[in-house]
């Protein structure tokens, strides 16, 4: 049984009011934080801690945090990135609907930390009902005074208010989402200047992801000593799990970083195997734009070590025989699943959301994209193998935003595993159009 | 872009709405009115009956103090937007990754075939439009469906079926008739 | 100032530089191209890509190389930065790979087009483009439409750099047109038909790098390459009335803006000598205009084919090179 430090009280009834919020232990952190510490310490717990942003970066959060400008008398934000849009994940999604407070509580002593009176959650437009369930959690902290003016007689203002995207993944990057935050299409800015110099209003702003703000909260109750406890040399704490595809039991789950990832998936306490019996084929472990893996390389690292959940295991092997834990996206493919047709699927939602503004990414993930397609349709060449494979490295590194990695990953992925998938598809392309079992022409209604 | 104009009268805006403007707009700086564009338009697409027209943007526009472009740039960014009118119920099924390793091509194409129209169009009734929409952060739960607000998830044809018959019985939230 | 040095060369230049303007310092060859970036237009750049270069040596203070290639146009230099442009495979295959994507979708109906001979993706398409085209697919097409009586808009030829947009912004007080939709379905648009008609709009034109925005006043009138480039002026309540007036015979076919070597409007009395719309398409008769002589134009241009300009080699940077 893993400790759980975010997802404890989330099955209590009612969690989401703050009374019963509080009465388990809720907003403690703010007044810990606010009556006994300076926010160079929250800043200082925080690096200790060594925190990684669970948004997919894993950027150290305190690090970031560290880096914010502080000019007189510029405002400086804090931004929740809330626009949970990756493939796989779900987990923000889940955290804010069941204990929005926890975010809030979070939020609060980052924005102390930092020095912000004015913090933002962009949360994406198709979480409507999400966002109003936050809503109705800021309006009860502002009525308990823990947001507003004076929090807690400590002399700190905060107000936090929630806005809602109106579909871009793009906005998950976050230049994208300060661009979108005000009012503007979802292009990607180019950096420098980086948000912590230049950001929302051209004043100094930090971006970070739901997961990692809530997991501030108890980092401060429990203390950066006793929290780098948990979890492995390079991976401390917990961690939330998407789980989705092919497995029993899909879900949001909590684990201790280094949990075996054979574990998380054969576990009765986790996914519970894979559905209807069958085999596991491959498993995309960091949301959609981390490389797929082969089932043989995912219980177990090419140098035959117990693959663990944590960031160092999974990217074990560089991107040859490894991957990324990125958002923990967990996507798992059964025996009869395509893979092709999957990295089309993958291919055409980076076309999608590609904003357009930068030539190689606008360009490359539609060109991509129509390849795939023509493979999957039984219209493919040998030749349109190995153009994937060239129009990748044309896109990786020459955009201005790592959407173009987030495109070209997946499709160079699959075909590094998968090769012979997608020759098969060349070779016999009757057979491959009769296997879009995406497409079952018997079901009518 | 060549767009077919539909005529579309300007929403009368009910007082809730009105007041949920002023109160959103009132989360940023003086000046900075621009940043609730993706709210406010989300409000006034609810009382235009849920889309966009251009002369609706035009209003939108005029509330926030802005030019047009720059609402139509928005509004066309962002696909939540419709800027064609639509059915009453519009059903937006996850046809991404992990939707799609669980069936989510077999629930369209369900769909397609219950209803009688392909994915963008709406029924002649006025009824139901079919769309699809990428990942919707359901992907444990799917396949899936987003109908308003609301997820319904772990569809089956049953499940399908059930959820057309409540909207035909009113008991689902749709768009406003206007 | 700092010091940088670009393809080997070294050169001083002002603290804040861009690589893209330190190497338009030194001039010829090792300027990368730019088909988004406009030193005219704040916040252009970044968007094409066909800038990258490679940062050998980040500066004096830390040697270590940048492991991406950066945009040029965006990126300021730093003392005892090393950079490398042509000298670099990486940077000339990033390239090859950015005029491919450019041309992906481009209708390359350069027969056609009035920008042909004039154009920038033509110019990079011939320095960095590879023969033949390894894109299949149907292209993206959209249908040519009418911005205003003396503007048309092919998005087809369209490459997004974002210029008129930022020539709206910055030029007129009510921009009209804008970026619509997005990915490889974004477009350059008024969204409902509407009328450019802000009297610098014209100016859309002078900036656009291809056959985008064109001048209807021009349309299918002649090839560049037929006519002669005068400098000209005439005295003008709105703008500064500084031109090029390109004259067939004696006759005015067209008026632009006066360009630079990079194709940018020139300044002039310390300002951007952008044109108004009167002096650009209204005012095409000889005797509105005092001209002052032939332009230079670049004698390599595809320009300078159909008429040989005599000119002051002295004034010609490429020329005096090009003598040696």
């Amino acid at each position: 049984m893993g400790r759980k430090l975010l997802l404890e009280h989330a099955d209590v009834p009612g969690i989401e009011t703050f009374d019963v919020y509080r009465k388990h232990g809720g907003y403690r952190s703010v007044e810990k934080a606010l009556k006994t510490m300076s926010p160079e310490e929250v800043v200082e717990e925080v690096k200790t801690a060594t925190l990684k942003g669970r948004g997919g970066a894993g950027f150290p959060a305190g690090m970031k945090w560290s880096f914010i400008a502080k000019p007189e008398g510029v405002p400086r934000y804090l931004l929740c990135n809330a626009d949970e849009s990756e493939p796989g994940t779900f987990k923000d999604r889940y955290l804010m609907q069941y204990i929005p407070h926890l975010l809030i509580e979070g939020m609060i002593v980052s924005s102390y930390a930092l020095g912000a009176n004015q913090a933002y959650i962009y949360i994406r437009g198709e979480y409507m009902f999400v966002l109003r369930i936050v809503e109705k959690a800021i309006a009860e902290a502002y009525e308990k005074g823990f947001l507003g003016k004076n929090i807690l007689g400590s002399g700190f203002d905060l107000d936090l208010s929630i806005a809602p995207g109106g579909g871009a993944y793009i906005c998950g990057e976050e230049t994208a989402l300060i661009e979108s935050l005000e009012g503007k299409r979802g292009n990607p800015r180019m950096k420098p200047p980086f948000p912590a110099v230049q950001g929302l209003w051209q004043c100094p702003t930090v971006v970070n992801n739901v997961e990692t703000l809530a997991t501030v909260v108890p980092i401060i109750n429990m203390t950066a000593a006793e929290y780098t406890k948990i979890g492995t040399e390079q991976s401390k704490g917990t961690k939330l799990i998407s789980a989705g595809g092919n497995v029993e039991r899909g879900g949001v789950y909590e684990i201790e970083l280094g949990l075996s990832v054979e574990e998380f998936i054969y576990g009765d306490e986790w996914c519970r195997g894979i559905k209807n019996g069958k085999k596991m084929k491959a498993l995309v472990p960091g949301g959609s734009s981390v490389p797929i893996l082969p089932a043989h390389l995912i219980t177990t690292t090419a140098n035959g070590d117990t693959r663990l959940m944590s960031y160092e295991s999974l990217s074990d092997g560089g991107f040859a025989s490894g991957s990324m834990l990125g958002s923990g996206g967990f996507i798992v493919f059964d025996e009869d699943q395509c893979i092709v047709r999957n990295t089309w699927n993958f291919a055409r939602f980076y076309a999608h959301e590609s904003c357009g503004q930068c030539s190689p990414c606008r360009e490359g993930t539609g060109w991509m994209e129509k390849v795939l397609h023509r493979i999957e349709t039984g219209r493919g060449n040998m030749r349109d193998i190995d153009l994937l494979a060239d129009i990748n490295k044309k896109i990786e590194g020459n955009t201005i935003c790592p959407l173009g990695d987030a495109a070209a990953w997946p499709v160079a992925a699959a075909i590094r595993h998968f090769r012979e998938e997608f020759e098969w598809h060349v070779t016999n392309p009757e057979e491959a159009v009769k296997r879009n079992y995406g497409m079952l022409k018997g079901v009518t209604a | 872009m060549k767009i077919e104009i539909t005529e579309q009268k300007r929403p009368v805006l009910s007082e809730e709405a009105k007041a949920e403007i002023q109160r959103v707009i009132g989360h940023y700086p003086e000046g900075r009115q621009k940043s609730a564009i993706l709210r406010v338009m989300h409000i006034v697409e609810e009382e235009a009956g849920g889309w966009l027209s251009p002369d609706t943007m035009d209003m939108v526009a005029e509330i926030l103090s802005i030019e047009p472009i720059e609402v139509y740039e928005v509004a066309t960014f962002y696909t939540m937007f419709n800027l064609q009118p639509v059915g009453k119920y519009v059903f937006e099924v996850c046809r991404t990754g992990p939707c799609m390793l669980v069936g989510s091509d077999n629930i369209i194409t369900y769909l397609e075939n219950k209803l009688n129209i392909k994915v963008g169009e709406t029924t002649t009734d006025g009824m139901f439009t079919l769309k699809t929409a990428e990942c919707l952060g359901a992907c444990g739960y799917g396949p899936m469906l987003q109908c308003g607000e609301e997820y319904h998830e772990y569809l089956t044809p049953e499940k399908v079926d059930e959820l057309i018959e409540a909207c035909r019985r009113g008991e689902i939230k749709g768009n406003k008739v206007v | 100032m700092v010091k940088v040095t670009i393809d080997g060369i070294e050169i001083e230049v002002e603290e804040g530089t861009t690589i893209l303007n330190a190497a338009r310092q030194v001039g010829g060859d090792i300027v990368p191209p730019a088909m988004c970036y406009y030193s005219k237009l704040e916040g252009s750049g970044g968007k094409c890509r066909t800038c990258l270069v490679e940062v050998a040596a980040g500066s004096e203070r830390d040697p270590r190389p940048m492991p991406k290639l950066m945009v040029s146009c965006s990126t300021q230099v730093q003392h005892g930065m090393v950079v490398k442009n042509l000298t670099s495979d990486r940077v000339k295959e990033a390239r090859a790979g950015v005029t491919e994507f450019l041309l992906a979708n481009h209708p390359l109906d350069c027969p056609v087009c009035d920008q042909a001979g004039e154009c920038h993706l033509q110019d990079l398409g011939f320095e960095n483009g590879k023969e033949g085209t390894r894109f299949e697919e149907d292209k993206r097409t959209f249908a040519p439409r009418d911005i205003g009586d003396k503007i048309k808009l092919h998005m087809n030829r369209c490459i997004l750099c974002y210029r008129c947009v930022y020539t709206a912004n910055q030029l007129t007080n009510k921009r009209v047109h804008g970026v619509l939709n997005r990915g490889d379905h974004a477009e350059i648009s008024t969204y409902i038909e509407k009328a450019l008609d802000n009297e610098f709009i014209g100016n859309v034109i002078d900036v656009c790098p291809v056959g985008a925005l064109t001048d209807k006043t021009f349309r299918f009138k002649s090839r560049v390459w037929f006519l002669k480039p005068m400098n000209a002026h005439r005295d003008c309540p709105t703008c500064q009335g500084i031109a090029t007036v390109w004259m067939f015979g004696n006759e005015i076919q067209r008026v632009t803006g006066r360009k630079d070597a990079y194709g940018e409007i020139e300044t002039h009395n310390g300002k951007t000598a952008w044109l108004c719309n009167t002096c650009r398409f209204e005012s095409k008769d000889v005797a509105q205009w005092t001209i002052e002589g032939p332009r230079v134009i670049n004698r390599h241009s595809v320009i300078s084919q159909g008429h040989y300009v005599l000119k002051n080699p002295l004034e010609d940077k490429n020329t005096v090179k090009n003598l040696k």
